[in-house]
């Protein structure tokens, strides 16, 4: 199944280097130095871009569900996104020459503790109820939102706040993607304490027998989901359904040993993120539909899918 | 051995232990009864550092249970709550391997393994080994999660309740086994038991509690004593001697 998985996301990243608005062929790729130039500086840089957040997205995800111990959350509609983007906005608010950087560390931190108060709040509804978490998740992060349009607009700044609410990776060039990397190193750690993170999702008490330090893997989950979430929505913009439906359907495939699945999930996200935004570009060819518009559709109905079939427990 | 100094415990502005002092030597079966309320879980769960010490101290061979690190104590001590609510797609041989975390850290070597399939086959769930635990009965992840605790292979071993969600059959074999690993192994065993009757069959030493003190210590002879029970349970039940051992006729 792995080797499947790889070969598929192989198969999209070939066909993403050769599809946009700007003609690009593999026979004339090394002999124009424009073609090469298109290659290098636009096709490429948004081919990784969009890898790095789809893998990235969906590791979130899968982290921040073994924190919440539900699988129907997720960073982008729980209020990690919409925390994120608060950071941003303050960040343009207070310190308007901010570099990209400064604003992903603002946006990281704005959601780190975002995503704390989320977890507090989950961790008091009752475990019986499974569909609470993510329905309080929503509204949650629904809060955070309308907090974030209202600064937004009393400043001015709305058009500007459009650009992290809505995923796209048109705009990604070269120099302009790099900090994606961060998330790319965080999916390494993630793999790293993998065993940690599916002891954790037994729950605290099991974790504690088994001398897990739970305050300290508790800590580092959150960095893992926030800083990954951040760094996409400063640099693509969110991305909603990623984080749920690849660790779901993933799960049912592979099971919850994160050892194994982990890179499966990955894998599987970078591939959805990848398609959505082939599908965006030549969907109504010469013009783009962002990527986020379309993984909302195409998300929607995996979710859909999933729900007419799984138990919330399953 | 653990030793239990001047323990209580407030939840919620409700006292559930009662300056609770106890010495329990190493080795042998321990069990604490007690109808509901008495406090048996919460105390298992301060000894088990499950649950934050408030006053008093215990300590296991020594090691001050609130001061040393988890990883240490997860070596000597192994525990199974009775709430597991356990809704993971893992595997029940992962699950039980999982129980080896403590000294492998993850990496399962042919020891380890070696380990964790003998782990598999006491408790009968050869068979099992390969599905998923959300697709198992109440009383088969009961048993995968009992192998979990035993595979973690510590000094002492903490179970509330194991008997929850197992046929007869099962709690039997289950109480036979933790009687062999007391015997053969020299284990600790400290186990949580609703039913007077399994406890008066395998343990060594009873200790009776109702509302978060601690009413007798003793042998099941001791213990197993129409006036004694009736103080702990509340109600009168007939005690009758079959074959040389006391069974308590408590359903009617």
């Amino acid at each position: 199944m792995h080797l499947c998985v790889g070969l598929a996301l192989a198969l999209l990243c070939a066909v993403s280097l050769f599809v946009g608005v700007g003609e690009l062929s593999a026979g004339r790729l090394f002999g124009d130095p424009e073609q090469m130039r298109l290659m290098l500086v636009s096709r490429l840089p948004r081919t990784l871009a969009a890898v790095l957040a789809g893998a990235g997205l969906a590791i979130a995800g899968l982290v921040m569900q073994t924190l919440a111990r539900n699988r129907f959350v997720e960073p982008a509609t729980a209020g990690t996104a919409q925390s994120a983007e608060f950071g941003i906005l303050l960040g343009v608010l207070v310190f308007p020459a901010a570099s990209l950087a400064m604003k992903s560390l603002l946006a990281s931190l704005a959601a780190l503790a975002g995503t704390l108060v989320f977890l507090v709040i989950a961790r008091r509804l009752p475990p019986q109820q499974p569909f609470l978490v993510p329905l309080v998740g929503l509204v949650y992060g629904g809060v955070v939102g309308a907090m974030v349009t209202f600064i937004a607009w009393r400043a001015d700044l709305l058009q500007m706040i459009a650009v992290w609410t809505q995923g796209e990776f048109s705009g990604v060039l070269r120099g302009r993607y790099e900090l994606l990397w961060i998330a790319a190193a965080l999916v390494i750690l993630a793999w790293w304490v993998a065993d940690r993170l599916t002891i954790m999702s037994l729950g605290e008490q099991v974790s504690v027998g088994l001398g897990l330090d739970y305050r300290r893997m508790l800590l580092l989950g959150l960095a893992i989901v926030s800083v990954i979430s951040a760094v996409t929505v400063v640099v693509i913009g969110n991305i909603p359904f990623v984080g749920l439906v690849v660790p779901a359907v993933v799960a049912r495939l592979a099971g919850d040993n994160l050892r194994g699945a982990l890179p499966l999930v990955g894998v599987c996200g970078a591939g959805l993120v990848l398609a959505c935004d082939i599908l965006g570009r030549v969907l109504r060819y010469p013009y783009e539909i962002p990527v986020g518009t379309v993984l909302g559709v195409v998300g929607a109905v995996i979710f859909l899918w999933l729900l007419a079939r799984q138990t919330p427990h399953g | 051995m653990i030793e239990i100094e001047r323990v209580s415990l407030q939840l919620q502005g409700a006292q559930i232990l009662h300056d609770i002092s106890l010495t329990l030597p190493k080795g042998g079966v321990t069990a604490l009864v007690g109808p509901n309320g008495a406090g048996k879980s919460s105390l298992l769960s301060l000894i088990a550092r499950l649950s934050p010490l408030q006053t008093g101290s215990i300590r296991i061979d020594g090691m001050p249970v609130d001061a040393t690190p988890g990883s240490v104590l997860a070596r000597r001590i192994a525990i199974l709550r009775q709430d597991n609510a356990v809704a993971s797609r893992l595997r029940v041989a992962e699950l039980v391997g999982f129980g080896r975390f403590p000294h492998s850290r993850g990496r399962l070597d042919a020891k380890e393994r070696a380990l964790v399939a003998e782990a598999i086959a006491r408790f009968d769930l050869t068979d099992l080994a390969d599905r998923y635990l959300d697709t198992l009965s109440g009383g088969q992840r009961q048993r995968a999660l009992v192998a979990m605790a035993y595979c973690q292979g510590t000094d002492y071993l903490m179970l509330d309740e194991p008997l929850n969600n197992l046929d007869m059959r099962y709690g039997r074999e289950l109480m036979g086994t933790l009687r062999r690993l007391a015997d053969g192994d020299g284990r600790s065993i400290l186990i949580v038991l609703h039913d007077i009757n399994h406890a008066a069959a395998y343990a060594d030493r009873i200790v009776a509690m109702r509302c978060g003190r601690v009413v007798a210590v003793g042998t099941a002879a001791e213990i197993i004593d129409a006036d004694l029970l009736e103080r702990v349970f509340g109600f009168r039940m007939r005690v009758e001697s079959i074959g040389g051992r006391r069974v308590v006729l408590h359903h009617r």
